[in-house]
């Protein structure tokens, strides 16, 4: 218990911190409304044209899109730590490194803190506005409890894993130095292979499936897909499996690299 | 107690000339200097012992601490602080040193101070009677009362380099390590910390490792002093070892590294 507690402690300085930042909340929210009604507005263009040639219901890209809105700070891949960057570079992560707490289970935390302050501040708004759209447009509750159940859990692993993903890039900086050229391929990758900018359902199917069994997917995509009813039944237990998978092997291999960073560790500026 | 021997490190630094084609060639061939940042160092502090490590910049000063507080790990040679390998067993050893590295900071730039602290106690799981007992002595003793709900932000550097070194005995170390703690203080900023270190290695019995570049810090605080330059111990001894009669300390020590060639 006393283990967690300072992990616990941390993450509830950096959560409080976090909600700090008011302005940059509402800005949030506006952006990610527009951003919101301008899909759902170039999907509904297509789905006039012809309904029946799109892998999702209209009403499931809808939901896909607000819940993305919503939660994007949960997911989003370019939530990093810039202080961690800035650590790296300078040398003052000699500090974080005299503390008698694990550096990966440490920045694993300050990640996620960072997820959660933010989302907590914009996801109610969004979230409650989307649900009183008028028809078409509009946020709907899950098909049913069971998807609701699985949704919930999928979203926090989705969350883990981004976590997980960005602590690899933080390690990988002890090696470059230079965080914008592995920030830069990270970030672009896992925003399109993760259904970010258009729903994996929309790739072509053996880009899908591909798309599907890469941890990308395990972010955004599978608690999404669950919550509008696009995954269901056996599909959703296997991509909710996927995402266990993937953050075990993402977290034993950032937890690898970070073991080797630190014992080639240079510490930068005297 | 601290025992170091045969300690090595050795930094691979890349070079090139200036220039443009410089730049290009470097795209293909990249020229290292190795750079013996320490080269068999050797000494012994027993415990409750004030020491001060000084030397030139870029001696080495900075490497041994890095190493004694299990930061870095050397390519060769032992070191063992009160029985243990530091950067072996690093998390265990850190929850018993004190480190104030006086060029960085550790506390929470954007919250009060006192949140950094009471993080600082989760992190080191100080029991709450300990913690309260330290930081009250602490905030009479550095004069903290008045900065512990400013955020850390708007401290100035004696301000916040006072509450940098309460941060840094929080827990109780035994050994607290400082890497040029007055660096860029004012003369009343420096008297504090000074008077404050003092009492801690006389009243408490803390061993102290202090490197410097200000001369008046080793005067009023070190019984001992261990010169380094270019990664070698080169004089282990007292202030008055290597004062001669009269002369001002920083000209002494000007000589002394003109001496040794460093």
């Amino acid at each position: 218990m006393q283990k967690i507690k300072k992990y616990i402690s941390f993450f509830r300085l950096r959560f409080t911190m976090g909600l700090q930042y008011r302005a940059a909340a509402a800005a949030g929210v506006a952006t990610q409304f527009a951003w919101g009604a301008l899909h759902i507005l170039a999907f509904h263009a297509f789905y006039r044209t012809d309904p029946s040639a799109f892998p999702m219901t209209i009403e499931a890209t809808v939901n896909y899109i607000w819940l993305q809105q919503a939660f994007l700070a949960i997911f989003a891949p370019w939530i990093t730590d810039n202080d961690i960057f800035e650590a790296i570079r300078s040398g003052s992560v000699s500090y974080e490194l005299c503390r008698p707490v694990s550096l990966y289970t440490m920045w694993f935390t300050r990640n996620l803190s960072l997820r959660f302050s933010r989302v907590v501040l914009r996801c109610f708004p969004i979230l409650l506005v989307a649900l009183f759209l008028p028809d078409g447009y509009r946020l709907t509750l899950p098909q049913d409890l069971h998807s609701f159940l699985l949704f919930l859990p999928s979203l926090f692993l989705g969350a883990f894993v981004a976590a997980s993903l960005l602590v690899i890039v933080y390690a990988a900086t002890f090696f470059t130095l230079a965080p914008q050229g592995l920030r830069a391929v990270v970030t672009a990758a896992s925003e399109f292979l993760s259904g970010f900018v258009i729903p994996l359902p929309f790739f072509p199917d053996s880009l899908r499936r591909i798309c599907e069994a890469l941890p990308f997917a395990a972010i955004g995509s599978t608690p999404l897909r669950i919550y509008s009813g696009d995954l269901a039944g056996q599909a959703a237990y296997t991509a909710f499996g996927l995402q266990i998978f993937w953050l075990i092997a993402l977290v034993l291999c950032g937890q690898l690299l970070m073991r080797r960073a630190l014992r080639n560790v240079t510490l930068q500026g005297g | 107690m601290i025992q170091v021997e045969h300690l090595r490190k050795t930094f691979r630094v890349a070079k090139r000339s200036a220039g443009f084609g410089n730049a290009v060639k470097a795209l293909f061939h990249r020229e290292y200097d190795e750079i013996h940042a320490l080269d068999d160092i050797f000494f012994r502090i027993e415990d409750g012992e004030a020491v001060g490590y000084i030397g030139p910049n870029g001696a080495g000063k900075s490497s041994t601490i890095k190493i004694l507080s299990g930061i870095l790990t050397p390519d060769s040679g032992t070191c063992l602080v009160d029985g243990r390998i530091p950067w072996k067993d690093r998390k265990t050893h850190v929850a018993k040193i004190g480190v104030v590295f006086g060029q960085r900071s550790q506390l929470w730039w954007d919250v009060p101070v006192i949140d950094s602290f009471e993080l600082i106690r989760d992190i080191y799981a100080v029991p709450e009677s300990d913690y309260k007992r330290n930081l009250r002595d602490l905030t009479d003793l550095l004069d903290l009362s008045e900065l512990l709900k400013t955020p850390t932000r708007s401290l100035s550097l004696g301000q916040r380099m006072r509450c940098e070194i309460a941060a840094s005995l929080l827990h109780d170390p035994r050994i607290l390590f400082l890497d040029e703690p007055t660096i860029g203080l004012d003369a009343v900023s420096k008297l504090a910390v000074r008077e404050f270190i003092l009492d801690m290695n006389r009243t408490r019995g803390t061993t102290v490792i202090l490197t410097t570049h200000d001369m008046q810090d080793i005067e009023a605080l070190a019984q001992r002093v261990i010169l380094i330059g270019k990664g070698r111990i080169l004089l282990d001894g007292t202030l008055d070892d290597i004062r001669r009669g009269g002369e001002q300390i920083d000209e002494t020590l000007a000589a002394l590294y003109r001496q040794f060639d460093i």
